[in-house]
């Protein structure tokens, strides 16, 4: 049970941070296409036997790095849609092979309470650490590229690499966050928790703090819940992804209807010599 | 109004003979110009002429076929001298959690690793910057709820923190009302004047910027003409740049850039009027 | 010659009941989504397609979990969701924005739930892998009246709106001038795609179904820009996928791991996204760049007049 709350707490952490910047960039596409290639992944890992981190992490990479370079073309073919759906086939197909078919493709699909098993704990840690310090290193020219890509190239911040740089990251968050939260429900905890925390606050690095504080919040709550219940993690993510959500957009419907808080949208003056 | 550019340093930008051949079109041909400190030069043409692959040129992005670009006396480099640049489009979702302060706080440092240490002197200045394009009002705004031309005034201060010697702006007033747009240049104007820095600013009207442009620079069919306002705005060197007859009327102050009479049948023998100076051709090449 | 047949099928194929059933269900679902999957990829639904896989995946699991046949769950949840998606008006390709991830993220937790449920409370290991995935060979003969009950009423549907349809995909503006309902044209049409889906979901699983419902029609959309023929094309390949995926499926129980036979949903959509990549072979050879306007969004159009 302490394995769980510990890990738990890193990949909140790392969803809450990582999600920030997917809700900021949009990248709503490579954060349902991910874990779909990591599904596949971590079936074809646990059939040969091997660590199914290492089975997530290597399909994630391969699908960011697919994403990334067939770029804007590739986000909106059918083809990209087939493939995707494939490796959910391909997964299935791979988990069909073992005895424990349909428990697996459950946990896998749905998280899992004591999703990490005890000897995976540390290469998880690092991985949420590796995340985390290469968001904190790639701060200010990610937030620039990503809210205005031609600006940042005329600082010298390439599109394509910063592209690159965060979908690597985001498969690595999603190799860790799989095993606790299931495939399907990645993209809830991922978007929830930040669109709910930019209604609060304007301040960047704040939204960031009250997006791992909400995801941390969702995360305790369907982990201490699934251990009562025993039903699954999966669940409670959802639905508490979606309560933070709503909240989050109740909060902000709330102030825009006070006019103070209304934005003044007096015509400028001009300009005064000084 | 005009300044003679400063002849003992070299000019803040300096383009020589720059070739631009993209999918077997010519976009830029031998285009050259030079813009010194203090000017605020436009750059006119229609859509499609060329002037956002010109910027993105003049900022290192795009390769040249020919011709080199010198910024203050040396080549460009990636991480080199800092250029001031505005976007034509940017599009900022209301809901980003970042206000018009932080946005402009970035100018300084975007490319450094890390975040931004809050320090006095940063805060300051960046208030100053915002004082200076008028925008202390809305400092503390989410800046995808500012008017577009609120935000423009912010991606200007976001531009001139890291002080550069130039400043580049893709059709700045393409999508603003009338008084927008005149309030942005005379904003720009000032601008150029207090700081010394060479401003380019791009339009495909010449009109708002008559009598605020210390130079022109009109880009068509690929190719550039530079001079002051009067040397350049006229019917014989615009003839020579469309590669047909083009007449300019003065209007009230304002300028009319009209397609010819009689000879021209590139225009299928009709005789068109365009109150703007751009000119559109019937017939595709 | 019986050698060859020998070779392709493996014995008892044709002596097989579910099998039997598995084909003809198959053929019918797939005629189904090929004719209702054209007009999903020509007006640029394609993201309904797999929101309704979503919200396939709860009424399914809940359906499973009350006793009820998942089919049933599959039509109703689908019917449910068409409903809402008219409400808020999502009839123009609205995509994926923040708010309907989240809904369909919630939906599938509650999925997760019931999944749960129904496989600790009734002791039923597979109910996982059968609404997810799908059972094409487990399919009760009893459900059979309702699949074709169903395919009836979407066929009837397509067969009904047709030209207005058509109409108001390549633009709603003319559509409304001519005087068609254009919102009620697309209300029924995303009861048709409800509908469609929910049987796509019992043949290849929810979690794949779209694959059905867009590969086909996609392919199809490429190598023409007639309508009917290019639902009559989405229609023939989707049988062949589905056909092709039983024999193999059967087939697969000789393979290794022996006994256990391969899902026939992962036969289908390889085969059906094998079928799309080939699809855009003939466009190459004769030299031009990949015709579709239809296989790429946003809201691609068909060609008005057939």
């Amino acid at each position: 049970m302490l394995n769980a709350w510990e890990v738990a707490s890193i990949v909140a952490v790392v969803a809450g941070v990582v999600g920030f910047f997917t809700v900021m960039r949009g990248s709503a596409f490579a954060a349902h296409a991910i874990p779909n290639g990591a599904f596949a992944g971590a079936s074809g890992a646990t059939l040969i036997g091997a660590s199914t981190l290492l089975g997530l992490g290597v399909f994630a990479l391969f699908g960011a790095l697919a994403i990334g370079l067939l770029g804007r073309r590739g986000r909106q073919d059918v083809a990209t849609a087939l493939a995707l759906v494939m490796m959910l086939g391909l997964g299935a197909l791979f988990l069909s092979f073992s005895d424990q078919y349909a428990p697996a493709v459950y946990s896998l699909l749905f998280g899992e309470v004591l999703g990490i098993s005890s000897n995976e704990i540390v290469p998880t840690a690092v991985l949420g650490v590796v995340c985390i310090a290469a968001i904190a290193a790639i701060y200010r020219p990610l937030m620039l590229s990503s809210v205005l890509p031609e600006v940042g190239e005329a600082h010298g911040i390439g599109r394509f690499r910063m592209e690159m740089l965060f979908l690597i990251i985001l498969a690595l968050a999603t190799a860790m966050t799989v095993p606790v939260v299931g495939t399907l429900l990645i993209f809830s905890l991922m978007v929830g928790a930040p669109a709910a925390a930019r209604s609060f606050t304007d301040r960047p690095l704040l939204a960031m703090a009250l997006s791992v504080a909400f995801a941390l919040a969702i995360v305790w709550i369907a982990i201490a819940a699934s251990y009562e219940t025993n039903y699954p993690v999966g669940f409670y993510v959802g639905t508490a992804s979606a309560v933070a959500y709503t909240i989050g957009r109740l909060w902000a419907w709330w102030r825009n209807k006070t006019p103070a808080d209304r934005t003044p949208m007096r015509p400028s003056q001009l300009p005064t010599a000084r | 109004m005009t300044s003679a550019p400063a002849e003992s340093s070299p000019p803040v930008l300096d383009v020589r003979d720059v070739d631009v051949r993209l999918s077997g079109r010519t976009i830029l041909d031998r285009v050259s110009f030079s813009i010194g400190a203090g000017e605020f030069t436009g750059l006119i043409g229609s859509n499609g002429a060329g002037k956002t692959t010109l910027f993105r040129v003049i900022l290192g992005l795009q390769p040249t076929n020919a011709g080199d670009v010198l910024v203050e006396g040396r080549p460009r480099t990636k991480r080199g001298q800092p250029i001031g640049f505005v976007p034509q489009k940017f599009l900022l979702d209301p809901d980003l959690p970042l206000r018009a302060r932080d946005l402009v706080g970035l100018g300084l440092d975007a490319q450094r690793l890390g975040a931004p240490r809050p320090s006095r002197a940063r805060h300051a200045l960046v208030d100053e910057m915002l004082e200076a394009v008028d925008a202390r009002r809305f400092a503390d705004t989410r800046v995808g709820r500012l008017s577009g031309g609120e935000q423009q005034r912010i991606l200007i201060a976001h531009a001139l923190i890291a002080r550069p010697r130039l400043l580049l702006l893709d059709e700045p007033l393409a999508n603003l009302d009338l008084r927008s747009a005149h309030e942005v240049v005379e904003l720009l104007a000032r601008i150029t004047r207090e700081q010394d820095i060479a401003v380019l600013i791009s339009a495909h009207e010449i009109n708002p910027l008559l009598g605020v442009m210390d130079r022109v620079v009109y880009l068509a069919e690929g190719r550039a003409a530079t001079g002051t306002t009067d040397e350049v705005v006229r019917a014989d060197v615009l003839s020579n740049l469309y590669g047909h007859h083009v007449d300019v009327l003065n209007v009230h102050g304002r300028v009319l850039i009209v397609a010819g009479a009689g000879e021209d049948t590139d225009l299928a023998g009709h005789e068109v009027a365009f109150p703007t100076s751009e000119i559109k051709r019937e017939s595709a090449p | 010659m019986s050698f060859v047949l020998g070779a392709i099928f493996a014995p008892g194929f044709f002596t097989s009941e579910p099998v039997h059933i598995a084909l003809a269900i198959g053929a019918v679902a797939a005629i189904v989504t090929g004719t209702v999957g054209v007009f999903t990829v020509a007006r640029g639904q394609s993201f309904a397609g797999e929101a309704f896989g979503d919200i396939g995946t709860t009424g399914g699991s809940g359906a499973f979990l009350i006793g009820v046949g998942p089919l049933w769950g599959f039509v109703i949840g689908n019917l449910l969701a068409a409903g809402a998606m008219e409400a808020i008006g999502i009839q123009r390709a609205r995509g994926r924005d923040l708010a309907t991830g989240v809904v369909l993220g919630a939906s599938i937790g509650l999925a997760a739930l019931f999944l749960y449920l129904a496989t600790t409370e009734q002791s039923t290991t597979g109910a996982t892998v059968t609404i997810l995935f799908g059972s094409v060979f487990t399919i009760a003969s009893s459900t059979i009246p309702l699949v074709l009950a169903l395919s009836a009423v979407v066929l009837g549907l397509m067969f009904t709106l047709y030209r207005p349809l058509l109409l108001a995909t390549v633009s709603p503006e003319m559509a409304a001038a001519r005087g068609i309902p254009v919102r009620l044209v697309g209300a029924l049409y995303l009861v048709a795609l409800a509908l469609g889906a929910a049987l796509a979901a019992i043949t290849i699983g929810s979690l794949l179904g779209t694959a059905l419902l867009v590969g086909p029609a996609a392919s199809a959309l490429r190598l023409t820009k007639r309508p009917l023929l290019a639902m009559a094309t989405a229609a023939g390949i989707g049988i062949a996928a589905m056909w092709l995926g039983v024999v193999l499926a059967y087939d697969s129980y000789e393979w290794p791991p022996v006994g256990h036979g391969w899902p026939v949903s992962f036969f289908v959509v390889t085969i059906v996204f094998i079928g799309y990549l080939a699809s855009g072979l003939p466009g190459r050879r004769r030299g031009g760049r990949d015709q579709t306007p239809a296989a790429a969004t946003p809201a691609p159009r068909l060609p008005a007049g057939d």
